[in-house]
């Protein structure tokens, strides 16, 4: 292999597209030819820069008003989603009527996730965003759920462990409706996003920090939790394991 | 008209709002950095969503971002077609006199906001938009979308290998550039 030709493989080597026998090809070029290598090198380090730049912009909330108003009327809850959902039964037993139509979360849809849960929180921090309904009791969260999503979220009153129930809304990430329990703890608002996953294996709880906010992620009994919030992470951690003894000793709504 | 219709449209919109919605930052996004303009963007990304609702109907893949951003690249075409034939406004002279003298805030070129933009983040911002076509909108659709070899493809109706080949180029643009601009503020 040419320089000249490596020069343009190596682009596809660096994004993953080439197949095993020519990727094979470009990295024996690159084994021999330092010149190549040092140009592979320095197109990762700007491509790891442009990422973590962030170059994305964030849409303006008038315009999403002024599209969502192009939309026709959408009613919510309908007859049909109401008897479609579940009224009463814990999340678990409902993953187990719907045979786990799931959301498949994919290594690389993750970053992408992360920044649509971000752009959910931010979203609902915009006035008159917050919560589709407004509770702080637990029993009057959890039903309204019931119906609007193929999965009701575990709702669980925290107020006692000092992070206050506001309430829940319907929210949608990876175009998917999503449910998003409200939480407050001071003035910090935390949205707790709730989806099925495919797996019902038990993922560990960490925490990632995107655009400013902290994000702690965990799955459990088939679902996948992430709470956000501007909160410090300790104190964020502090909510995910509160949240989830709570969930263990049974005192769901 | 019948209630089965009306609910079919109802249950169109609702579908259409999970399924485009979650990727308005991505299309405006996309339309920022093919107009440059904040507010040509607004309403590209605006007609964008209008005609994509319309043939909601007959869409079957690919997958929704890419065929939202196909819609977007064609609204963005007519737009340009528009400004060029527009005698006083044709699209190189827009693009020559934005150089010069933006209209947008990041890039303007005054000693204060010579400070404010001298975070690498609206370094790298400038210097991507000031990209030449084709090669700006296969490096966003790549290195801030990142989409595939093949969905770029389909994007910007050309062979893979072409996205190869362009892609090579604006990132080999890209460092120059980016390289010209460390040297100077050293």
């Amino acid at each position: 292999m040419t320089c000249d030709e490596a020069e343009i493989l190596l682009h596809a080597l660096m994004d993953g597209e080439l197949d095993a026998g020519h990727a094979r090809e470009v990295e024996d070029h690159l084994a021999g030819c330092a010149r190549c290598a040092a140009q592979l090198a320095s197109y990762r380090e700007m491509s790891n820069s442009v990422a973590r730049a962030g170059l994305g912009y964030t849409a303006p909330p008038a315009l999403r008003r002024r599209i969502e108003a192009t939309l026709p009327e959408v009613r919510a809850p309908n007859r049909r989603a109401v008897l479609r959902g579940f009224a009463m039964g814990s999340a678990v037993s409902a993953i187990a009527a719907t045979g786990l139509v799931a959301i498949v979360l994919r290594s690389d849809d993750k970053a992408r996730i992360k920044s649509e849960i971000v752009s959910a929180h931010l979203r609902s921090l915009q006035a008159g965003h917050l919560t589709d309904v407004v509770s702080t009791d637990q029993h009057t969260v959890k039903p309204w759920f019931s119906g609007k999503l193929d999965v009701a979220p575990p709702v669980v009153d925290l107020t006692a462990q000092g992070f206050m129930l506001i309430g829940g809304r319907l929210d949608y990430v990876d175009a998917h409706a999503i449910g998003a329990i409200v939480y407050r703890r001071r003035l910090h608002v935390i949205n707790l996003f709730v989806a099925q996953t495919a797996s019902t294996e038990h993922r560990p709880a960490r925490t990632e920090s995107f655009q400013g906010f902290n994000i702690r992620s965990w799955s459990e009994g088939g679902l996948h939790y992430w709470a956000v919030s501007d909160l410090a992470a300790d104190e964020l951690a502090e909510f995910a394991e509160k949240f989830g003894s709570a969930m263990r000793s049974g005192t769901t709504g | 008209m019948p209630v089965g219709a009306a609910y079919g449209d109802a249950d169109k919109a609702r579908r259409f709002r999970d399924a485009a919605l979650p990727h308005l930052d991505g299309v405006y996004t996309l339309a920022r950095y093919l107009l440059r303009d904040p507010s040509d963007a607004e309403d590209a990304v605006q007609e964008c969503y209008l005609r994509a609702l319309k043939h909601f109907d007959s869409y079957r893949g690919p997958a929704m971002k890419p065929w939202l951003f196909a819609i977007l690249r064609n609204v963005c075409r007519a737009e340009f077609a528009r400004r060029a034939s527009s005698p006083t406004d044709p699209i190189d002279e827009v693009t020559e006199r934005a150089e010069q003298t933006p209209l947008w805030s990041e890039a303007q070129e005054t000693p204060e906001s010579e400070m404010m933009r001298d975070s690498e983040a609206s370094t790298i911002r400038r210097l991507v938009k000031a990209l030449e076509e084709p090669f700006r909108e296969t490096f966003v659709l790549r290195e801030i979308h990142n989409l595939s070899y093949r969905e770029i493809a389909d994007v910007a109706e050309v062979p893979v290998g072409t996205v190869m080949s362009r892609l090579a180029r604006a990132r080999a643009m890209l460092r120059s550039a980016w390289m010209a601009e460390q040297e100077q503020s050293k």
